[in-house]
């Protein structure tokens, strides 16, 4: 490969930016969910309007973290978009059918404790880094 | 599907990074081209073509045929 072809890193480059900024959504979104939660409780308390705000702020961040999702998809290549394909059709649909059966447990009162949101957060998101970690052995 | 890629890498010696960087994937996707594990694209077959001055048969083999 002769040098002036050799090397020019603007893929590589473009999808390092693109996880960045990504990486910088996602905590901006954690931490206005953070001021969203925290700060009724903390430092405004029952102040409807601030907290109005503190969701709506949330909700704009978070809405800009998945169109940087969407950029950053966009720009992996095709074996890594095939990855997280799999990865995400398999947390949604293990997300779909656990969570309802998980809710139906708990209105049958088969569960002591209730059914919480961020249970099946977790199991998402747990299901999801297990199947990129999975897809990415499958190739190496 | 088998493919000469590594082989036509060697020749020229060039690394799967830069070979990755000329097609515009990761050298993981490479890696995984190599080996068979992962089929490309005809758009990506066709690019490999292009840098390799070559004809995507002369890279890519189906293995299924006679």
């Amino acid at each position: 490969m002769n040098d002036s072809k050799a090397g020019s890193g603007r893929w590589a480059a473009e999808m390092e930016k693109n996880t960045i900024v990504l990486g910088a959504w996602t905590l901006a979104w954690v931490l206005t969910m953070a001021v969203a939660v925290f700060g009724p409780r903390l430092i405004w308390g029952s102040n409807g309007t601030l907290s109005l705000i503190a969701i709506l702020l949330n909700l704009a961040v978070g809405f800009g973290m998945i169109m940087a999702n969407i950029r950053h998809l966009k720009g992996l290549d095709e074996m890594q978009q095939r990855i997280q394909l799999e990865a995400m059709g398999l947390s949604l649909g293990v997300g779909l059918v656990v969570g309802l059966a998980y809710s139906n447990l708990d209105v049958v009162k088969f569960i002591t404790f209730d059914a919480q949101i961020s249970h099946l957060v977790i199991l998402m998101g747990l299901t999801y880094a297990t199947a990129v970690f999975a897809g990415l052995r499958r190739y190496r | 599907m088998k493919n000469r890629l590594k082989v036509l890498r060697a020749e020229r010696d060039w690394t799967q990074a830069q070979l990755a960087d000329e097609l515009e994937v990761s050298r993981q996707t490479i890696n995984a081209i190599e080996k068979g594990k992962f089929d490309p694209s005809l758009p990506l077959a066709f690019k490999a073509a292009r840098l390799f001055k070559l004809s995507i048969e002369d890279i890519f083999q189906d293995e299924a045929a006679p």
